[in-house]
């Protein structure tokens, strides 16, 4: 793996410079922007070719972003709460590439709900990234279905909703990942997001990730100085790359390591109660508490690396559907006679 | 003697009528009876007799009317006709209706139970003891229901000599061969069969005779020639949502792939079919799979498409190849979901915010249905835009006879999709939507290229020939204006019109799909009337300039199609629009398929003026 904060050549001899995409649009600031920047550094100390990642998108700001790391990827960026049923039908054609989505809350949350639900039905292969702000940024700054409940913005009055989450909307739908972070820490954000990679299947991450134009006053939940002040990580999560050794600090108890499909492994350790992470009720449990006291959870709430992925389940060929030849996918003349024969 | 005596004398005075009249048979629905008709048709079929059947189903699973129309007909006439010659009487609901539709001197088959004797004394009734012959049958008492229907099979067999062993042959194929089920059949329709020559004299004039009109064809629907043509066609991708009628264009496609596209050396699938959560999913899926390199697809009707939009607006601009099965039933709305049209031309031709030209095909037959079922692949990749196939619920649904199906005469076209070595000829200087040939098609890559330029961004946004957000006025002209001369470039690739001349004939009557059976048939009554005609079968729009040229070479053109508005009619008044005075709209939508009388009205009446 590249060294964590360098520059120079990977091990592929690519440069993080390789992994940048066009100048950014987004607000100075903006939580989104150092989430590309982290997926940037992920990719870049993963060792991926960018060739080897396609990215998808629905609309919004945070869909507007794959445009702003990762040039050299196959991007989609398509139809608002979309981006799911797009991914699925593409992970098809190539299935040795890692696939990546981005969406918002009001993408996911509102919009998107149905499909945000099925992707998880199904398992699909995807690194599903929610870039959670509370608000609409792009049509400037109403409540989204993740805005807490007594919010009060200048334009937009009082919230009078119950918020959606993401993580629990994500646990009741059976998904195989689910991590929340926050986009003000960059240090275990990197590291969810290179154990969300290694994910065989779907991993939800929903990010808390400030709007500095909307939605960062002090006291609102989606706000930097909030989030500071109130995360709470369940745990001290570190990634291993394949064919590295477990370094861990001997201070902390190991809880728990998990062996992923690629052959790394997520090392968790201990910070206060401990959680297991193969238990959904033990997670919905964390997470009322969390509300009671008023704090931001973060870490890996629950994986399940068994379930087979939706490309496993459909039983498809090694070589990438898009390399067939032609002779491979249409059928002989003399099958055809035999299914001419076959009819009444 | 009372007239409807006179009217019963002529009739036994008459000829046999052989091989040329139409059953309809009215049950409950979900009660079996399709096995006993499809037995039926498929004997006829055997028999070496031209035959149709058309299914006219209520949207219910069971215990509501339903009715089955079988037409024999030596002279090869298949479309639907407005009263049956013979009726089965077998739904208690609907009987009285369905003894009121016979013509004076029809045939009545009847199940007594329903009714003990008809009033009506200007038909040839039989009543058929239909509860007795169950009950003395040996079939097990949970199955008594469905093999009730079996009975009226059997009369079919003793009444107008429908040969016995075809019906073996029938239901042998029609339970894939499983002994059990045959046998029980078999047994309640040879025995029904027998109770009938023992106890009914046959008084009526119809009759079966075997003839050679069938041999080396066969009996297939629509959709299930889609699919056929679909695996043939190298289909990758199928997203799919539940819509009636289109639902058993995907059932057949995870009958046919499983068995023809397995790869021979891994025995992995070279295919992947997911049912999605809904039509917007499943199109989406297929953008996701066409964007990819595959060739995808989905299958849906009228309400699905609705759906399909913001994605088709999406193919359309991003220039994604798929194809899109639409089985038209009848809008608006939730509209007849079960009844057959030709509803969703205007729409699909402009499915699709702001400034799109979709592109259509129009299968006319269940061979046209395989024949683009993979030639739909082609044109969609080589034009990297949605391609819709308009087929509709009677050519879907219903069996129809077809030649045995010809394997692709051409290589499969993938289009222009370049890999690593191609981009390398480019110098640099490849973009997604640059013009290279002038053609409008630009060049494509697909993700798993490993070449370090072979990325894009796909988007639904204004882009420029780099595939780059662009607000630019100058780009979003020259990218629309490339789209239209794309569309251009379409039309000599499309599937020519189907062209038949008559001498003499000053008229031409312009048709597309499945209404081709009545349109050819009332060519045939218009001709012995004194008006011979042209006719041109449209199978494809942008129009080619053989349409055009047919439009040109007629005093008067009649565009028959089944919907309100005339829908090709008003897209041929925009193509041509210095044609626009001697084209008359001849349609109609009520649910049934056209029949020949109503259209030889529409154009007799007019032709009179």
């Amino acid at each position: 793996m590249a060294k964590r904060g360098g520059n120079g050549p990977n091990e592929l001899g690519l440069t993080k410079a390789e992994y940048r995409g066009a100048p950014s649009t987004l607000c100075k600031g903006c939580g989104h922007q150092s989430i590309a920047n982290q997926v940037i550094s992920v990719v870049y100390e993963m060792d991926v070719l960018p060739e080897k990642i396609m990215k998808f998108s629905g609309i919004g700001c945070s869909s507007k972003s794959p445009a702003y790391f990762l040039n050299r990827s196959f991007t989609f960026n398509g139809l608002h709460g979309r981006m799911p049923s797009l991914a699925t039908g593409a992970v098809f054609a190539d299935h040795t590439l890692k696939a990546m989505g981005f969406s918002g809350d009001g993408d996911t949350a509102s919009i998107g709900m149905g499909q945000f639900k099925h992707i998880m039905r199904r398992n699909v292969p995807l690194l599903y990234i929610v870039e959670n702000n509370g608000v609409y940024g792009l049509t400037k700054g109403q409540f989204s279905a993740t805005a807490d409940q007594g919010l009060e913005l200048k334009k937009q009055g009082l919230n009078p909703y119950m918020p959606v989450d993401i993580v629990r909307e994500a646990l009741a739908s059976n998904a195989t990942f689910v991590a929340r972070a926050f986009s003000g820490d960059v240090k275990q954000l990197r590291e969810i997001l290179k154990a969300a990679m290694s994910h065989e299947g779907i991993a939800i991450v929903d990010i808390i990730s400030p709007c500095v134009s909307f939605n960062n006053q002090d006291d609102a939940l989606h706000s930097y100085s909030w989030g500071r002040d109130h995360e709470v990580a369940i745990h001290d999560l570190a990634y291993v790359p394949p064919r590295e050794e477990i370094e861990v600090d001997y201070d902390q108890e190991v809880i728990k390591k998990v062996t992923m499909h690629d052959g790394s492994k997520i090392v968790l350790q201990k910070i206060g109660e401990e959680h297991d992470i193969s238990k959904r009720v033990d997670a919905v449990n964390l997470l009322d508490k969390a509300d009671e006291e008023g704090i931001l959870l973060t870490g890996l709430f629950y994986i399940d690396t068994e379930q087979p992925s939706l490309i496993d389940i459909k039983g498809i060929t090694e070589e990438p559907l898009n390399r067939l030849s032609n002779d491979r996918i249409r059928p002989s003349p003399e099958d055809l006679q035999d299914v001419n024969q076959r009819l009444f | 003697m009372t007239a409807s005596d006179t009217a019963l004398a002529e009739q036994e005075n008459r000829e046999q009528v052989v091989n040329d009249f139409s059953i309809t048979i009215g049950t409950v629905n979900g009660s079996g009876s399709q096995t006993s008709n499809l037995t039926i048709i498929r004997s006829i079929f055997k028999m070496g007799i031209p035959v149709s059947g058309k299914n006219i189903y209520p949207s219910n699973i069971q215990g509501m009317p339903t009715w089955y129309t079988i037409r024999v007909s030596k002279d090869g006439y298949l479309a639907s006709v407005p009263e049956p010659d013979i009726v089965v009487a077998m739904c208690p609901e609907s009987f009285q209706e369905d003894v009121d539709r016979l013509p004076p001197g029809g045939m009545l088959i009847y199940d007594q139970g329903i009714r003990a004797e008809v009033e009506r004394e200007d038909i040839f009734s039989y009543p058929l003891p239909v509860q007795k012959l169950v009950r003395d049958s040996d079939a097990p008492r949970n199955l008594q229901d469905y093999v009730a229907n079996m009975v009226y099979v059997g009369a079919l067999v003793a009444l107008l000599d429908l040969e016995i062993d075809k019906v073996h042959q029938a239901l042998d194929f029609h339970f894939s061969g499983r002994e059990k089920p045959v046998d029980l059949n078999y047994r309640i329709i040879q025995s029904a069969a027998q109770w009938c020559s023992e106890n009914l004299e046959k008084v009526d004039p119809y009759h079966l005779e075997p003839m050679d009109a069938t041999k080396n064809l066969k009996l297939v629907s629509g959709n299930e020639a889609a699919a056929i043509g679909a695996a043939f066609g190298g289909v990758q991708f199928m997203g799919w949502y539940p819509i009636t009628p289109a639902t058993g264009l995907a059932d057949m496609l995870k009958v046919y792939l499983p068995k023809l596209r397995k790869d021979p050396e891994t025995g992995k699938n070279t295919f992947a079919v997911v049912q999605a959560e809904d039509e917007l999913a499943a199109i989406g899926m297929a953008v996701g799979a066409g964007w990819g390199g595959l060739r995808a697809m989905t299958s849906t009707s009228g309400p699905g498409l609705s759906l399909m939009t913001e994605f088709a607006g999406l193919a359309y601009f991003s220039e994604t190849p798929l194809v899109i099965w639409d089985v038209q039933r009848v809008g608006p709305s939730t509209g007849l979901p079960t009844r057959t049209s030709q509803g969703d031309v205007i729409m699909a031709h402009y499915l699709g915010h702001g400034d799109t030209q979709n592109i259509l095909l129009f299968p006319g037959s269940p061979y046209e249905c395989f024949e683009f079922g993979w030639k739909s692949f082609d044109i969609a990749e080589r034009l990297q835009t949605p391609v819709y196939v308009l087929s509709d619920l009677d050519l879907g649904v219903n069996q129809w006879i077809t030649e045995a199906f010809e394997y692709p005469e051409v290589e499969m076209d993938r289009g222009k999709v370049i890999w690593e070595d191609d981009l390398e000829a480019f110098e640099g200087n490849w973009g997604r939507y640059l013009d290279v040939d002038g053609d409008g098609i630009p060049y494509r890559t697909v993700p798993g290229n490993k070449h370090p330029e072979s990325a894009w961004f796909a988007r639904g946004t204004g882009h420029d020939e780099y595939a780059r957000y662009s607000e630019d006025p100058e780009d979003f002209l020259e990218n629309m204006e490339r789209l239209r001369k794309k569309y251009e470039t379409a039309r000599p690739l499309m599937p020519e019109p189907v062209l038949d001349e008559m001498e003499g004939a000053e008229v031409g009557i312009l048709a597309y799909g499945s209404t081709d059976p009545a349109v050819q048939e009332a060519r045939d009554h218009l001709r012995d009337r004194g008006i011979p005609t042209d006719s041109l079968r449209l199978r494809a729009i942008p129009f080619s300039s053989a349409v055009h040229e047919f439009i040109r070479a007629h005093r008067r053109i009649y565009v028959v199609e089944m919907n309100r508005d005339g829908q090709v009619h008003k897209l041929l008044s925009l193509e041509v629009p210095e044609e626009t005075g001697k084209m008359v709209s001849v349609a109609k939508v009520d649910g049934l398929p056209l029949t020949a009388e109503w259209i030889v009205g529409q154009i007799e009446s007019m032709e009179e003026k």
